[in-house]
């Protein structure tokens, strides 16, 4: 008796954790999981000259992947900080990127010349959103080291000194494997 | 060669920037009365249920975020912090009764620096629309939509 009694709530129970893994609610960010040692996705896309731009051309290099928009005030108040880390470690062998989730060029054509901006700006798109897991609020900035893997992913503003921080360990190669994916 | 006088010259600075700080709040999506506010879960608790009528949602803000995901049934619209997108709003509602329930939403920043939503908000209210509701997306769309693992359609 007490044998079926433990056998009747062992199968209520795998019916209840089987009812709720299937029935839970699935997450449907698409694309691959952006985590900290994969490799970045590769891409071409148009700069806002027309040339394209790919990443894997800087293989060996530290990028600063950011994704951004010119409607964006998070992004705007930190594109002067990218510019002032591309000035002072651009020689070392760093190299900031922007993807700009802008629907057209024009706007950031301006915005570029008017905050005097220094390195390669491209026009981001949904596919680009997708290959990274889905870029869905901004701005998203990555950190890839130079053998093209992610070293850190920070979402919404970041205060600067923790990416030149980071960017420095990098260029010390000090690739400790600490938990940078926040 | 003359200058203008001090006071002037401290008005008017006071002026430009006093439109400035008023343009800017016009924008802020925290001036937003909470009584206008839907959280996510009740909205996909209306979205699930069979009684209560499904409101017209508009998406007032990136085309790319919308493309990447968006609410299923949802229609884009444009960013409203743009006159081109206000229009756009006003245009895709003005044959509607006042009283049409209206969900906008965005999720493109924290809901602090969201430009969009507010102005939104503000023009369907000035055409008289009384059912209106504003999305209450806190992070981003990914953080607070997608990733709770609500309803998500992707494209066009």
């Amino acid at each position: 008796m007490t044998q079926k009694k433990l056998l009747i709530g062992v199968v209520a129970i795998a019916l209840a954790l089987g009812i709720y893994f299937f029935a839970r609610p699935s997450r449907s960010r698409s694309g691959p999981a952006v985590t900290q040692g994969a490799l970045a996705p590769d891409f071409s896309l148009p700069q806002l000259n027309g040339s394209q731009l790919e990443l894997s051309a800087y293989r060996g290099e530290i990028v600063l992947l950011d994704f951004w928009a010119t409607w964006c005030d998070p992004c705007r108040e930190e594109i002067p900080h990218f510019v002032d880390l591309q000035n002072r470690y651009g020689g070392q062998g760093v190299q900031v990127i922007g993807v700009s989730m802008d629907d057209r060029p024009e706007p950031v054509r301006t915005f570029y010349q008017q905050f005097k901006m220094n390195y390669p700006v491209v026009m981001g798109n949904a596919k680009i959103g997708d290959l990274y897991g889905g870029i869905l609020g901004l701005p998203i900035a990555l950190l890839i080291d130079r053998n093209g893997r992610i070293y850190a992913k920070h979402i919404g503003a970041t205060d600067v000194s923790v990416i030149e921080k980071e960017m420095v360990s990098l260029l010390q190669n000090k690739n400790d494997p600490v938990n940078n994916l926040r | 060669m003359n200058f203008p006088s001090k006071p002037v010259t401290l008005l008017f600075a006071l002026g430009v920037i006093s439109i400035a700080s008023v343009s800017v709040l016009a924008q802020q999506a925290t001036l937003i009365p909470t009584s206008n506010l839907i959280e996510p879960a009740d909205l996909v608790k209306i979205l699930q249920s069979s009684k209560s009528g499904k409101p017209l949602m508009i998406q007032v803000g990136s085309h790319v975020l919308y493309q990447q995901a968006h609410i299923p049934g949802s229609e884009y619209i444009g960013p409203a912090s743009s006159e081109t997108g206000l229009q756009q709003l006003r245009k895709r509602v003005e044959s509607l009764p006042r009283n049409k329930f209206i969900v906008i939403y965005c999720g493109c920043c924290p809901w602090t620096h969201c430009p969009n939503v507010k102005p939104a908000d503000d023009a369907l209210r000035a055409m008289g629309f009384t059912n209106v509701k504003v999305l209450y997306i806190a992070n981003n769309f990914g953080t607070d939509w997608v990733d709770k693992g609500y309803p998500v359609a992707k494209g066009d």
